[in-house]
């Protein structure tokens, strides 16, 4: 079973095939631009190196958010679409979970977050489960940085919290103004997401893939015209 | 890591299109358009006949807003997408490996729409091996004419819309000279515009066009001629006259006949789009006028076009309504030009929000 797996949902792009067995490849690249344009060449260049054609994947598993609404939805379309072409079952596994992922063994509290502006993030909290992977404890969310760190320091009852993604490079000094000690940041690399990840995770999760169509972005919000509308109509 | 070699994928989409010219069959072609608020999808043969054309409008959703949200549109588009692909080819009674080509609206229009569509047409052609390629919208407005009928040359193209409003001169299949367009506001937009003042719902146009024939264009509003030979538009001023003859007439105490006025407005917009077109026709000797666009659809345009067409013996074509505002079926139609001429977009296609006409894809 050989699964190609995408993920365009922030500022890394990332392209895999794996099996049940191995990782057979990968390109990842953190130019932080044109996902639209690079990721096509980026999947049919992984797939002439492992002399494949696209009708020998029997499924597809994509970061379906959240993240950048734009790279969220090249990757989703693109997932989709190309599913439906090779009738085979298409998966979302969360952009979260994938960069939580790189933690694998840790013992302590996991969390990934990408920057959602105004003093905001995408986040989750993650724990390893008995075979060391990464499981969401409490429910991936946009929140305000501050907001959250109080939220984190409650569950993680004195254990150490792993925070992970390149956009923690920005809120370092607020963590570590909130958190000191318990608050870990890992070496760069392991910061990005890889599609490997993703191609394993969503392999599982294939058996009950949905229709293809069922398949949307997970944004973890409305869009802002709609939250205004609705505001409106409840007030 | 560059590579100089052809791609399999490009190998493949050779191999098909060098294997449908040798067969000579009629080439099939799915048409994809999501460049503003309908997600659509069509399979037409040959550029003139259509087996299907699917159009999942957002315009209920939208009106709400007062106008069309790009993020919102966008959201939309992804979660129609495969399913509106799917029901064009179960309408046309065709399956995806009977399909030659697929073509895509890559541009104008809203970026975050156009990239699903483009990356959904991407990935389709990747997965099958078959030609992509990249149509301009407008490119596609214009050739919803020739699925009603043959295009001759020289001919002069009108295009109204909520976005575009251009005269463009076409001496051959698939090239385009703007001759004229819009300095401001698009003529949809002013109409629009005009009928908000008028507390007319969103999209305005069809309100405005319907008020119109109840009212008698008795209101003086300016027309825009600009420079004596100058084929652009202007609407701004039309509409900043409608607004200030609402704005006194309140001041004065005095009540306007809101027909009437939607009738003097209507009537200043046709009558300059309509003579500029006709002086085009005569100055390059056209052999056809082709009306195109949303504002096609607007029936005081298509009969002030219709009787001006007759009296100075042009031949004039108006497609139906149905495929005057957005479709996929006048994509695929476009698109078929660039089938014959063997010009397809590579993996790399991207949407462009700002778009030229005269930018080939191959760009």
């Amino acid at each position: 079973m050989r699964v190609l797996a995408i993920d365009t949902s922030n500022l890394v792009l990332s392209v895999a095939v794996v099996d049940e067995k191995r990782v057979l490849g990968e390109i990842t690249t953190n130019l932080q631009k044109n996902h639209s344009v690079r990721m096509m060449d980026a999947i049919s260049e992984l797939l002439d190196d492992l002399d494949m054609g696209p009708e020998e994947l029997s499924g597809i598993a994509v970061a379906k958010g959240p993240g950048s609404y734009t790279g969220v939805r090249i990757g989703v379309s693109t997932a989709k679409s190309m599913a439906w072409s090779l009738q085979i079952p298409v998966v979302g596994v969360s952009s979260l979970q994938a960069v939580a992922m790189n933690a694998f063994g840790f013992s302590g509290g996991i969390i990934p977050l990408f920057d959602a502006r105004r003093g905001q993030v995408y986040t989750g909290y993650y724990q390893a489960d008995q075979a060391g992977l990464a499981e969401l404890v409490l429910e991936e969310r946009i929140m305000l940085l501050t907001d959250w760190l109080s939220v984190v320091k409650e569950q993680a009852k004195g254990a150490p919290l792993l925070f992970l993604g390149d956009d923690t490079a920005v809120h370092r000094e607020s963590i570590l103004a909130d958190l000191g000690e318990q608050a870990l940041f890992a070496p760069v690399s392991f910061n990005h997401p890889r599609a490997a990840h993703i191609g394993w995770l969503g392999q599982k999760l294939l058996m009950q893939a949905g229709t293809v169509h069922e398949l949307v972005p997970e944004y973890l919000q409305v869009a802002e015209a709609e939250a205004k509308w609705l505001a409106k109509q409840n007030g | 890591m560059s590579r100089q070699k052809e791609s399999r994928y490009q190998q493949r989409v050779q191999a098909a299109y060098r294997s449908q010219l040798t067969a000579g069959r009629p080439v099939t072609i799915l048409g994809v358009e999501t460049s503003c608020d309908e997600t659509s999808a069509a399979v037409v043969v040959d550029g003139t006949t259509v087996l299907s054309n699917i159009i999942a409008s957002q315009a209920d959703i939208h009106k709400r807003f007062g106008g069309v949200v790009p993020e919102v549109a966008s959201r939309r588009h992804v979660e129609n997408i495969t399913m509106t692909i799917e029901e064009a080819l179960q309408e046309a009674g065709k399956r995806l490996d009977e399909i030659d080509a697929i073509a895509v609206t890559y541009g104008p229009g809203l970026v975050g729409a156009l990239l699903v569509g483009v990356a959904a047409a991407k990935a389709i052609s990747f997965a099958r091996g078959i030609p992509l390629i990249g149509v301009h919208h407008i490119a596609g407005h214009i050739y919803a004419n020739r699925l009603v009928t043959e295009m001759q040359f020289p001919l002069i193209a009108l295009v109204v819309s909520g976005g575009h409003t251009e005269l463009v001169l076409m001496k051959e299949h698939g090239h385009y000279e703007i001759l004229g367009e819009t300095r401001d506001d698009a003529a949809g937009e002013a109409y629009d515009k005009v009928a908000r003042s008028l507390d007319l719902p969103y999209p305005g146009g069809p309100h405005i066009d319907r008020l119109a024939h109840e009212g008698e264009a008795n209101v003086p509003l300016p027309r825009a001629w600009l420079e004596p030979d100058s084929y652009d538009f202007s609407f701004s001023g039309l509409k900043s006259a409608v607004l200030n003859t609402l704005h006194n007439a309140a001041q004065r105490g005095e009540t306007i006949v809101p027909a009437n006025l939607a009738a003097s407005f209507q009537a200043s917009v046709v009558e300059v789009l309509v003579e500029k077109t006709i002086r085009a026709a005569r100055e390059y000797d056209a052999k056809q006028i082709l009306l195109a666009g949303g504002v096609a659809a607007n029936r005081g345009l298509r009969t002030a076009l219709t009787t001006r067409c007759e009296a100075e013996g042009l031949s004039l074509v108006i497609p139906p309504l149905s495929l005057c505002t957005d479709n996929a079926a006048m994509i695929a139609a476009a698109g078929y030009v660039s089938y014959t001429k063997g010009e397809f977009a590579d993996l790399d296609l991207n949407g462009v929000p700002g778009l030229d006409l005269t930018a080939s894809c191959a760009e």
